[in-house]
């Protein structure tokens, strides 16, 4: 790389970052070149270890390398220049943070000397990125640059994972200096993230599960991020206990969504079940996931009777929102691996017949019904076409933001981890075709479908042009309403369905931009034409567009209005326009 | 439940406010105090008093005591918060160990003349601060001591003739043999 043959740990910063890549087993770079890191673009010319996907808009980059995160379970890596293609980074690693993603984003930053002098595409990278990141750094000598790549790598992916940016000035790119591999000693020694849960909070909890008459598990993100080992872990946890289990938007897969004890999603557009379960139980087992405002509706009505058992690995998720009775701090996988032993040695099912009956009653009220209708495709209905044709495939889904992701997470069955990518925490539209890039990367041989709703996708659209470049043959599966649904659906239940600038006035033909990009159209306007174009999609090996014509008016529900409790549902059954108008009535008398 | 049509549930919290006292080692690099600082600002939190300086050079710790308020809730998260930067080595809660001792400095510039002159010295006298500037017709005092003392020091200046006051803000230590 560098022509320091005598000492092979002598080279150039620019060479120590590939060297850094590859000694991590980064196999896939997402970036865009610019004057601040073209030194690391020659090195990665010269080499054919580390593999360059060339994105068209650094965000693109940022949601690939999430994408190829969260289906690998490996730290995604970003390389972006100074200035614009920093803070074009900033929406990924928000977005990256609140879902805690591992990210390793490597920027390049103007000369040293040059810092603070609002030189040519200088921005203050660290600055605008502390908050946005779990830890940055400013690279000032290069004989730092090993240490601070290493411990990029493990601050990303240990404790609660997330995206860390590593900036390193031109200058320190062209010098040269000494190399290490990664060593232990790159860590800062205040960070020891707490991995083994207290072993006499595990033995009370395991009390309290034992008591339960109404027991709910709870279950989030945390458990996809501690590995494959704490889904299977949850599972059978479930299976010991027999408890029903429920899931936020991060969590789905972690338990099959076929699974005897499975109640479905919970949370503002979960079903009935799982949110009356959650309100009405008696203990509550929350694993990795963080009492968010979408799960917990009114936070002075949630779940009052029940006592709470909390496991997550960052001490800060715990009585954030919600105070909670038993708190275990460590990784999921490793906590309910001690707890299950516990549990097994010293517990026996108990008897929830009678609970179980209580939610079979919910059950029947049929939360996520739809009506048919043969002669506009219902996205509902789209959903579960989709997700009937790849069953049994090796199927992997993203989503945009909007009514679209809800519906997805409603109608498509996940039965393993890390198949599901979603922006859930800072819900970023256009982070489904990227995240499906990045996802198709790690899994050339994979199914992977983004999605998507009509102006989600146009935020981010241009990256087609990366997946015919990299032959990537992403679906994009777009359920076209015209409309941006989620927000109509808002105006129409809190604004007097005053459609403000909700409407997707002058929309492409999605057909003819595929055509456009050299990938391919298909579109599907009765529900008579949609498994035929479906099975087109699929089978088709290159980049789709499909523009699915959908009815352009459809609610999502069921849903908990704002300021209301889990008991306070409105289900589609019920949502006619009296029952909505008395639902919303809270928020009537100020809109 | 009257609030705004928003798709957030607009809640207030009515739990008590109460004032706690932090102390923080950090590893000192760039950077340090900006993320401590950046984290109240971007999360709501409060900084009544804030003092750092490093105080272990050779291991390049630094200690930050910040004075902080809030509920109950937001106190505990404000402090995990801060645990889970990755140069925070440790943070204690002054406040709920019961045995700190907290001071303060300031100077205090008094100008005027005649009884008032007489009477700023003699007060200065009863609450032990020095004089460390003295023109005809000025003092500046240092005084130290808990914040309280120093506001009410300062409160009786102001008819004498205050001119302007600079505080370090609040530094805190356990009794005892331990260390933090
Ligand atoms: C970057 C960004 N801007 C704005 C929003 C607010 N927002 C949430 S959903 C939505 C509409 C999405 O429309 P579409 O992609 O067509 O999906 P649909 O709801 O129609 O299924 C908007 C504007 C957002 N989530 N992200
Ligand atoms: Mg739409």
């Amino acid at each position: 790389m560098s022509d320091n043959s005598h000492d092979p740990s002598q080279m150039t910063g620019a060479a120590m970052i590939v060297r850094a890549l590859i000694d991590h087993g980064v196999k896939h770079i997402f970036g865009y070149p610019g004057g601040a890191v073209l030194p690391i673009y020659d090195e990665i010319f010269q080499q054919s270890e580390v593999e360059h996907i060339l994105v068209r808009h650094e965000q693109g980059a940022g949601h690939a390398a999430e994408g190829y995160a969260r289906s690998t379970g490996k730290p995604g890596v970003v390389l972006v220049t100074s200035g614009p293609g920093a803070t074009n980074m900033v929406t990924p690693l928000t977005d990256a943070l609140m879902d805690s993603i591992p990210l390793v984003c490597i920027t390049g930053q103007v000369p040293t000397h040059l810092i603070g002098n609002d030189a040519f595409q200088e921005c203050d990278t660290v600055g605008i990125t502390r908050p946005c990141t779990k830890h940055n750094w400013l690279v000032r000598d290069v004989n730092d640059l090993a240490k601070v790549l290493h411990e990029a790598f493990y601050v990303a992916s240990t404790g609660r994972p997330g995206p860390v940016v590593v900036d390193v000035p031109k200058d320190v790119q062209f010098a040269t200096g000494t190399y290490h591999p990664p060593r232990k000693s790159d860590v800062h020694i205040s960070y020891a993230p707490r991995v083994k849960g207290d072993a006499g909070q595990i033995r009370k909890a395991v009390a309290l599960l034992a008591s339960a008459k109404r027991p709910v598990i709870y279950s989030g993100g945390g458990v996809i991020n501690s590995g494959v080992e704490a889904s299977k872990l949850l599972r059978e946890l479930v299976e010991v206990t027999g408890f029903p289990i429920t899931s936020t938007l991060m969590g789905l897969g972690a338990y099959p969504a076929s699974g005897k004890s499975w109640l479905g999603m919970l949370g503002m557009h979960g079903t009935y079940e799982a949110n009356m379960a959650m309100h009405d139980c008696d203990v509550m087992l929350c694993v990795g996931a963080r009492f968010d405002d979408r799960i917990t509706g009114r936070t002075d009505a949630f779940s009052p009777g029940s006592k709470k058992i909390h496991i997550d690995i960052d001490p800060s998720s715990i009585n954030k929102n919600i105070r909670v009775d038993i708190p275990i701090i460590g990784d999921v996988g490793n906590v309910l691996g001690d707890l299950l032993q516990v549990f097994k040695a010293e517990a026996k099912k108990p008897d929830i017949k009678p609970w179980w009956q209580e939610i079979a009653k919910w059950r029947a009220r049929n939360s996520l019904s739809y009506k048919k209708n043969s002669d506009v495709i219902l996205p509902q209905y789209a959903i579960q076409r989709l997700f009937e044709l790849t069953r049994g495939r090796d199927t992997y889904i993203t989503t945009e933001v909007g009514q679209h992701q809800m519906w997805a997470a409603q109608f498509f069955g996940f039965e393993e981890p890390h198949r599901w990518m979603t922006s859930g925490g800072l819900g970023t539209m256009g982070y489904g075709l990227p995240a499906a890039l990045g996802v198709q990367v790690a899994h050339p041989d994979s199914l992977v479908i983004d999605i998507g709703g009509d102006a989600s996708v146009q935020m981010t659209m241009q990256e087609m042009s990366t997946a015919v470049q990299h032959e990537l043959p992403i679906k994009v599966f777009i359920l076209n309403n015209q409309y941006m649904g989620m927000v109509r659906q808002w105006q129409q239940l809190l604004h007097g369905n005053r459609l403000s600038h909700s409407y997707s006035e002058a929309l492409p033909d999605f057909v003819k931009l595929a055509e456009a990009y050299g990938a391919v159209g298909i579109r599907a306007i009765k529900p008579g034409d949609l498994d035929g174009a479906i099975k087109e999609m699929i089978s088709v090996k290159r980049p789709v567009l499909f523009d699915c014509r959908v009815a352009a008016l459809e609610n999502c529900f069921p849903m908990i209005p704002s300021g209301k409790a889990h008991n306070e549902m409105l289900l589609p059954a019920e949502a006619n326009d009296e029952a909505t108008a008395a639902a919303f009535a809270g928020g009537k008398a100020l809109v | 439940m009257n609030q705004p049509a928003s798709a957030y549930f607009m809640e207030e919290r009515r739990d008590p406010v109460e004032s706690h006292t932090l102390s923080i080692l950090v590893q000192n690099e760039p950077g340090v105090l900006a993320r401590v600082i950046g984290l109240f600002s971007g999360r709501g939190y409060n900084i009544e008093s804030l003092t750092v300086s490093e105080t272990e050079s050779k291991k390049h710790v630094s200690r930050i005591t910040i004075v902080t308020t809030g509920t109950p809730m937001v106190i505990e998260q404000i402090k995990h918060q801060l645990d889970r930067m990755i140069p925070v080595y440790r943070v204690v809660d002054m406040t709920l160990t019961g045995r700190s001792i907290e001071r303060e400095l300031a100077m205090v510039k008094v100008r005027g003349g005649g009884d008032n002159r007489v009477e700023a010295l003699r007060l200065a006298d009863a609450f032990r601060a020095r004089v460390i500037d003295a023109t005809t017709e000025s003092f500046v005092f240092e005084i130290t001591g808990n914040s309280a003392k120093i506001s009410q020091f300062i409160d009786l200046m102001r008819p004498l003739g205050l001119v302007e006051v600079s505080r370090t803000g609040v530094a805190a230590i356990g009794r005892g043999p331990e260390g933090m």
